[in-house]
């Protein structure tokens, strides 16, 4: 009785709360998003004599792109193995959607350096770069808190906290909505940062 | 005794009245996605060998939005999940469009 009472998360709407939230967490994430991509739009013509856009490697992004875009094909891989009770498939996805989401960050990493050091773009040498920096290093940060989430997962696995018979099911399914919305932010910050010519955003 | 129980109670919570995709289904969902993404990178670099931005910007656009309703419907499993859920994202999504309508207006004027 008192495992009922103490598992009785349910809440009026007939989902648990822990889902609940993450989704109030995500629809607020869209406004958190949404204010830096405004800001980068309004700033984005004000270079200050120094670079702008022209500096983007578009095929380098594209590959990073498509390396995130997969990583969340990964990820619901993952919950399905974890949802038919095998853990091993469970464990293999979710190892390969973290390391999807490292190489991603590597290749961000690698692409901000180039651009400090032969471009010399800075944080702080436009309102555009600071812009960009700010927005694009959020982006990151989201990206970097899921790949813990994802070896937390994976290490959970083996310490007998998620299962095969189903416990810990909520808690993959809530990283894993977390991992693909990092997936869709990253899908507008690619075409509207790096795709639509900025003459034409101004 | 106790740990199977909650497992049982997780899964039934889990699981209530949810359709889930097959992972067929979630590779396709994936083919169509990477297919997106190389006609939005065709059409940058159509837009950069001269082809009209008044095609290339809104087909952009477009892809775009495709690329996102698809990763929320079926891998978010929006589409088969509570309509609540579906209302809680909305709501994010209006609010972060009437700051950017907000910011442009003031811009611009």
């Amino acid at each position: 009785m008192a495992t009922e009472t103490a598992h009785a998360p349910q809440t009026n709407f007939n989902v648990s709360n822990e889902k609940m939230g993450m989704w109030a967490f995500l629809g607020s994430e869209l406004l958190f998003f949404g204010a830096f991509i405004t800001v980068y739009l309004v700033y984005v013509p004000r270079t200050a004599d120094g670079p702008g856009p022209e500096v983007f490697d578009i095929p380098f992004t594209s590959v990073s792109t498509f390396i995130l875009l997969m990583s969340s094909l990964a990820m619901v891989l993952a919950l399905a193995g974890m949802q038919d009770g095998d853990l091993r498939r469970f464990r293999t996805w979710t190892l390969a959607t973290a390391l999807m989401g490292l190489v991603f960050l590597g290749g961000q990493l690698y692409e901000f350096t180039l651009f400090v050091q032969q471009d010399g773009l800075g944080l702080t040498t436009s309102a555009f770069s600071t812009s960009f920096y700010v927005l694009t290093s959020f982006h990151k940060v989201h990206v970097a808190v899921g790949v813990l989430m994802l070896g937390t997962l994976w290490f959970m696995s083996f310490t007998g906290r998620i299962r095969a018979d189903g416990q810990g099911t909520n808690a993959v399914e809530n990283v894993g909505l977390y991992w693909h919305f990092v997936d869709i932010i990253w899908i507008i910050i690619f075409t509207v940062v790096y795709l639509i010519p900025v003459d034409l955003v101004t | 005794m106790t740990d199977t129980h909650d497992a049982q109670q997780e899964q039934d919570q889990q699981g209530q009245h949810q359709y889930h995709p097959s992972t067929g289904e979630y590779w396709q969902i994936a083919a169509i996605l990477a297919v997106l993404t190389a006609v939005e990178i065709g059409l940058y670099y159509a837009g950069q060998a001269g082809m009209a931005a008044s095609v290339t910007i809104p087909g952009l656009i477009i892809l775009t939005i495709l690329k996102f309703v698809l990763v929320v419907l079926w891998f978010m499993h929006l589409r088969f999940d509570r309509p609540v859920l579906n209302r809680l994202f909305i709501i994010g999504l209006i609010f972060a469009g009437v700051l950017y309508g907000i910011v442009a207006l003031i811009t611009l004027t």
